[in-house]
């Protein structure tokens, strides 16, 4: 390695310990490889030539530092983001969640609302929204903000009808938003079952017992130590027998959880929380 | 030939022929990792695991996040997902944007296990039509790697190596039989140890 990279890993781990004294974002425990990549994207695009000058800047201003939050944290996610996935959700979960007369879901670090909006969806055609509230958690503010407004670019939409098409929707995606001027406002009734709310699974701990959690490409981003932790917040969150989705290249085999879940389908990385030994 | 710690192995269009070639090569005996990126239409099911699997000796995967890193095994980049080798090493993937509208990106694979690797990584540039892996290859030299791309007079598609031997010019030419010879001299080493 020669002595600029040194340098740099220095200085990214200075700077991800100086975030977490000031600002209380942990990402002490991200995988170091796309944290790096991250940060080098950040580098280039806001126009600093190392890291320390721009942790001069983000630790002195709390909106420069909001900057970098969106090259730290936010992904782009997709409506229907797998359709095979919420195919299987709707032949082997929905017809047991139908079973609750009351029900809660989880969307862990929902970024800007993709998935959020297809539950909503989802649950509406299965005819399942009414009695179901859906909290979509994030660390980013602006991400969430973005996520609570359901606008999403018009020439993303064609993409995101036909996954919904193949997820095995009923209806027509053109029934849940307008179209105008390059965007698609989805339907405001869609988020009056959803909570968006501010939530680090770094930091935080359990705030509801939850039927469904889904977390789809997010523990990819962690170290294994925060992996575990997740998904310890995602099992003590889980009602009996509760169920979770994760991304379809994540695993629970090198997990210290592995043990507390059961597979209900391998392929779409659906699992049910075993009943505790 | 010195042993390498892990090949990491960038292809695109008219790509899969060349690794059709050359996967073969490798002895059951390799004591190091390989990592293969292929562009591939993005919905497409991903059965290049399954394609590569029964021409070559070691064994074949598409790669998990956070798996620990075998040796003699043959890791490729899931459809969608950019393919990362991380501290440990460990796999970890990521669905960062696309980067010169690939993912899996051979750029990023590239880096990422220059980064771990250092001058124990052999990189492979195979034929393709984007620019694509230009960068990888060359933060794979920079480290003190070793470049390899396959030579352009019989690459289906030369885009790729033109870009990347622009970037790396002392990366070593070869036609993919001679490629083959030299891949098939790994492993036939016996008191090598590569580092832990």
């Amino acid at each position: 390695m020669d002595e600029s990279d040194d340098a740099f890993d220095t200085d990214l781990e200075l700077l991800v310990d100086a975030i977490h004294a000031k600002y209380h974002y942990d990402f002490r425990h991200y995988s170091r490889v796309s944290l790096k990549r991250r940060l080098k994207t950040a580098l280039s695009r806001l126009g600093y030539d190392s890291v320390a000058a721009l942790g001069d800047r983000v630790l002195r201003d709390r909106t420069a530092f909001g900057t970098l939050l969106d090259f730290l944290t936010v992904h782009v996610s997709e409506m229907f983001r797998d359709p095979g996935y919420f195919r299987s959700l709707r032949e082997a979960v929905i017809p047991v969640l139908r079973t609750y007369p009351s029900l809660k879901v989880w969307i862990a670090g929902c970024s800007t609302g993709e998935e959020a909006y297809s539950f909503a969806i989802l649950l509406r055609e299965e005819g399942l929204l009414a009695r179901t509230l859906i909290y979509a958690t994030d660390i980013n503010s602006s991400a969430l903000s973005a996520a609570e407004a359901g606008v999403y670019a018009a020439d993303r939409i064609a993409g995101f009808t036909e996954s919904h098409r193949l997820s095995g929707g009923h209806t027509s995606l053109a029934d849940y938003y307008t179209a105008a001027y390059g965007k698609a406002v989805f339907d405001r009734s869609l988020r009056e079952n959803i909570v968006f709310s501010d939530h680090s699974l770094a930091t935080d701990s359990v705030f509801a017992e939850v039927h469904l959690v889904s977390c789809r490409n997010v523990l990819i981003y962690f170290d294994r130590q925060l992996q575990d932790r997740a998904l310890g917040l995602f099992s003590d969150s889980l009602c009996r027998k509760g169920y979770l989705g994760i991304g379809a290249r994540e695993s629970l085999r090198f997990s210290a959880h592995h043990g507390a879940f059961a597979e209900v389908s391998r392929s779409d990385r659906i699992y049910q929380k075993r009943d505790a030994a | 030939m010195q042993e390498f710690e892990a090949i990491v192995i960038g292809a695109s269009s008219g790509g899969i022929e060349a690794l059709s070639v050359l996967l073969p090569a490798f002895r059951p005996e390799l004591q190091g990792t390989v990592f293969v990126v292929v562009h591939l239409p993005r919905q497409r099911p991903s059965l290049l695991a399954d394609v590569v699997a029964h021409r070559c000796a070691l064994h074949v995967r598409e790669a998990q996040d956070k798996e620990p890193i075998e040796r003699g095994t043959l890791y490729v980049a899931p459809p969608d997902y950019h393919l990362l080798i991380d501290e440990g090493p460990q796999i970890a993937l990521s669905i960062d944007e696309p980067i010169n509208f690939s993912r899996p990106s051979i750029d990023a694979l590239f880096e990422s296990a220059a980064d771990v690797y250092g001058d124990r990584l052999l990189g492979i540039i195979l034929s393709g039509a984007n620019e694509d892996g230009a960068g990888g290859l060359a933060a794979v030299r920079r480290r003190g790697g070793t470049a390899f791309v396959q030579d352009p007079n019989e690459a289906g598609c030369p885009i790729m190596i033109a870009a990347a031997l622009k970037r790396t010019p002392d990366a070593q030419v070869l036609n993919l039989e001679k490629m083959r010879h030299r891949l098939a001299m790994l492993g036939t080493r016996p008191t090598t140890h590569a580092k832990d």
